[in-house]
């Protein structure tokens, strides 16, 4: 078809075709950039998200170094739960294993699955706070009335003496936010 | 599109034999529904434009007139107006709908389409010797798609907004108050209003990036191209690059809002702040893309008017591209709030800084432009050196605003709304005002009255500053942006301000009667009605330029001056 236009109008339609195909690829790119922006928070520790430790132990104790870790837990006004963290503040040694347990109930006459949202402040200190295993990582689901004690197992990453800003932070808080599981919801109300 | 090359020859035939060519155009419907001339679809963009420009004002005048005393004076009586409730939260919110379509408007329906389609569409063809553009039917569907867009915004005013009716979401429509935030359809149509407003700019992109590279006259080389192209092939380029970024958001907003996905939302592992960088990544190369032909407009004039060549054309033409590549890389200037690290926060810092030297090269080089120079204060010669003054305080407020720590108490004040209307209604406003008068005869061959035209500027200079220098201050002490009440501390200097749009209103009375007047009783424009400063190739042209010009391609020799 290109071959019956005049020279002047094939070579306007190349240059054409390419800036449209540009403007495509960008197009692309924004929506790479939702996942780029996940893996960019997951390796920086950027906004808080904080790091997930794949051989489970922990550095060690630094000897001496003590900060404060303050736990917060928050549930979505649409999910009929309570839960609360059973210690609010923990004072715990830089580079040691630590253990600290939250409790929800399920409120409502029904089985529910939730499922957590997390990050620390300042959110600086995300790529040093390192979760050996949590409740966060899966689903939860509570029958009618139940009540779960749920653990976090982490440590603070002695990494974070050397870092010019985050060294300097005396206390940390771990945030979760319960939200009800939209897939789980899904399914629960094609089952039921 | 193979029909356009057959017509105009037909067209210019009659020409070369001395006939007139109006006897020529095409009926009153095809040739103004059905354009495919760029100097016809320039006059469409330039005549929406100061349709867009009188609401867009008139909006600034209410939200004036609020904002004129401390407490709430008009918004429930707007509100029952538009058919609302007449309670205190819905009023509130028709102040938020109003800042929304105020920025919207102003941003895509008045200075893009006047500046890049306007302007752009009526003088980078005839500036680089082109018969049309490159894609005449496209340029056709960018126009055609600007009227659904703005209708769909302006309708949005009339449907469920959350609160209220209206998209109350501000320009930036960020999440979560634009997604769970406001319910209703408001916020959806003007979503699609904007995706439609894009789309029409990244065509015409594409129209101008292909014309300019493939249409340029025997000669016409791309260091010989006048400035105005230069900008508008940087400007072709910003668009062609951030504005896809502003649809992929903005479509991830429809579907969260729509269609429960989540990417905004924390409760399926999503990031509101994502949406701001998203934003932000289009919205900051958007503030170039408005000011980018009004720096390549201000050197055509200043050049125009000293009698000169443009000082230092090279440096001034990759000044603009600095600009275009570094703007694409501050983007999170306008997010120092967000809680980044103090690294972050310091190459961003650095990084907008850094714009400042490429922008300063372009202020010197007027400057030089003018020194020495034979120097004639006709109208648009007013409005550019008003405009370097002006976007100069603008650029400096910026220069400030950069510093992050800074920004941590200048954030969201009215600071910040006194910088961004220095060098956006200001900084583009005067370029346009500037176009307009110096290209009025060449575009209806007629001469605007030169004392109406010289009222306009002055009023129109003491005004705006009236109007904008003592948000400043506001700003300095503290006063919040988009909240249409404040404590009776406030009063003075708002009430100044209101004072100030008062005048820029009144001026613009003696803009429109001179548009008006001399567009039906001024005098005939010769072709080249500036004389020997007027070296572009529009002025080779008559006063108005033939229907379809160039069908004898120029030829532009070595010894050409910008």
């Amino acid at each position: 078809m290109s071959h019956a236009l005049p020279p002047q109008q094939d070579r306007n339609l190349r240059v054409g075709l390419i800036a449209a195909a540009v403007a495509l690829a960008m197009l692309g790119l924004g929506y790479a950039a939702v996942p780029l922006y996940r893996m960019f928070c997951q390796v920086t520790g950027f906004g808080g998200t904080t790091m997930r430790s794949e051989t489970g132990i922990a550095p060690g104790a630094v000897v001496g170094k003590l900060i404060n870790v303050r736990f917060d837990a928050n549930v979505a006004p649409s999910l009929p739960w309570s839960f609360a963290p059973e210690k609010r503040v923990a004072r715990v040694a830089i580079g040691a294993r630590n253990m600290a347990f939250f409790t929800a109930t399920n409120l409502s006459d029904h089985p529910i699955t939730g499922t957590a949202s997390f990050n620390v402040t300042p959110e600086l200190a995300g790529a040093y706070f390192t979760k050996i295993q949590c409740f966060c990582f899966t689903s939860q689901t509570l029958k009618p009335g139940e009540t779960i004690r749920m653990p976090v197992i982490y440590y603070v990453d002695p990494a974070i003496l050397k870092d010019k800003e985050a060294g300097k932070f005396n206390e940390i808080t771990l945030s979760y936010t319960f939200f009800p599981d939209k897939s789980a919801v899904d399914s629960e109300r094609a089952g039921g | 599109m193979s029909d356009i090359t057959a017509t105009a020859s037909h067209f210019q035939a009659h020409e070369d034999h001395g006939h007139h060519d109006a006897d020529h155009k095409p009926a009153f419907f095809q040739r103004w529904f059905m354009s495919t001339n760029h100097k016809d679809i320039g006059t469409l963009y330039l005549i929406f434009a100061i349709v867009a420009g009188i609401i867009g004002g008139a909006i600034s005048g209410l939200m004036r007139a609020e904002l004129a005393e401390p407490g709430i004076q008009y918004l429930q009586v707007w509100t029952k107006l538009m058919g609302g409730a007449p309670d205190f939260d819905t009023a509130l919110h028709m102040w938020n709908v109003l800042i929304t379509a105020h920025g919207l408007i102003m941003v895509f329906f008045m200075v893009m389409p006047a500046i890049i389609g306007g302007f752009g569409n009526w003088f980078v063809p005839i500036m680089i010797g082109a018969p049309d553009m490159a894609f005449p039917r496209m340029n056709n569907i960018s126009f055609w798609l600007l009227i659904p867009a703005f209708s769909l915004l302006l309708g949005s005013a009339f449907f469920s907004g959350g609160t209220g009716h209206g998209a109350g979401t501000g320009w930036t429509v960020y999440a979560p108050l634009s997604t769970s935030g406001s319910a209703g359809a408001s916020v959806d149509m003007a979503i699609l209003s904007l995706h439609l407003a894009g789309a029409s700019s990244i065509l015409g992109a594409v129209n101008f990036i292909t014309t300019i590279f493939n249409m340029r006259a025997p000669g016409m080389t791309l260091h010989k191209m006048p400035l105005f192209v230069w900008s508008v092939l940087v400007t072709a380029f910003l668009l062609l690059l951030s504005l896809p970024v502003l649809a992929a958001a903005i479509t991830m907003l429809l579907t969260d809002r729509n269609f429960g996905t989540t990417f905004y939302d924390a409760s399926g592992g999503g990031d509101p702040v994502l949406y701001q960088h998203l934003f932000w990544f289009f919205g900051h190369p958007e503030v170039y893309i408005m000011i980018l032909p009004g720096f390549g407009i201000i050197s055509q004039i200043v050049s125009t008017f000293s009698k000169k060549p443009v000082f230092g054309y090279l440096g001034m033409a990759y000044a603009m591209v600095a600009i275009g590549v570094v703007g694409f890389v501050v983007w999170a200037h306008h997010m120092f709030t967000t809680g980044m690290s103090v690294d972050t926060k310091m190459y961003f810092t650095a990084a907008t800084m850094v714009i400042a030297v490429p922008t300063g090269i372009k202020i010197f080089s007027w400057i030089a432009t003018m020194w020495g120079g034979s120097i004639t204060f006709k109208t648009p010669m007013l409005w550019a050196i008003g405009f370097i003054f002006l976007f100069t305080v603008g650029g400096v407020t910026g220069v400030v605003l950069a510093n992050g720590g800074v920004d941590n108490y200048m954030h969201d004040t009215y600071y910040v709304v006194a910088h961004f209307h220095y060098v956006l209604s200001l900084g583009a406003v005067f370029s346009l005002f500037a176009a307009f008068y110096y290209w009025f005869g060449k575009m209806t061959g007629r001469m605007y009255n030169e004392f109406l035209g010289q009222v306009h500027f002055w009023l129109f200079f003491v005004g705006v500053n009236v109007l904008f220098f003592p948000m400043h201050f506001l700003g300095l002490d503290g006063m919040p942006r988009r909240i249409p009440d404040y404590p009776d501390a406030f009063q003075h200097w708002n009430s100044i301000a209101t004072h100030g749009y008062e005048i820029m209103a009144f001026s613009m009375i003696f803009f429109f009667i001179n548009v008006f007047w001399s567009m039906f009783a001024g005098k005939k424009a010769e072709g080249n009605y500036w004389g020997e400063g007027a070296t572009t190739l529009e002025w080779t042209l008559s006063s108005p330029p033939p229907y379809h010009q160039f069908e004898q391609l120029p030829h532009i020799g070595d010894d050409h001056s910008h």
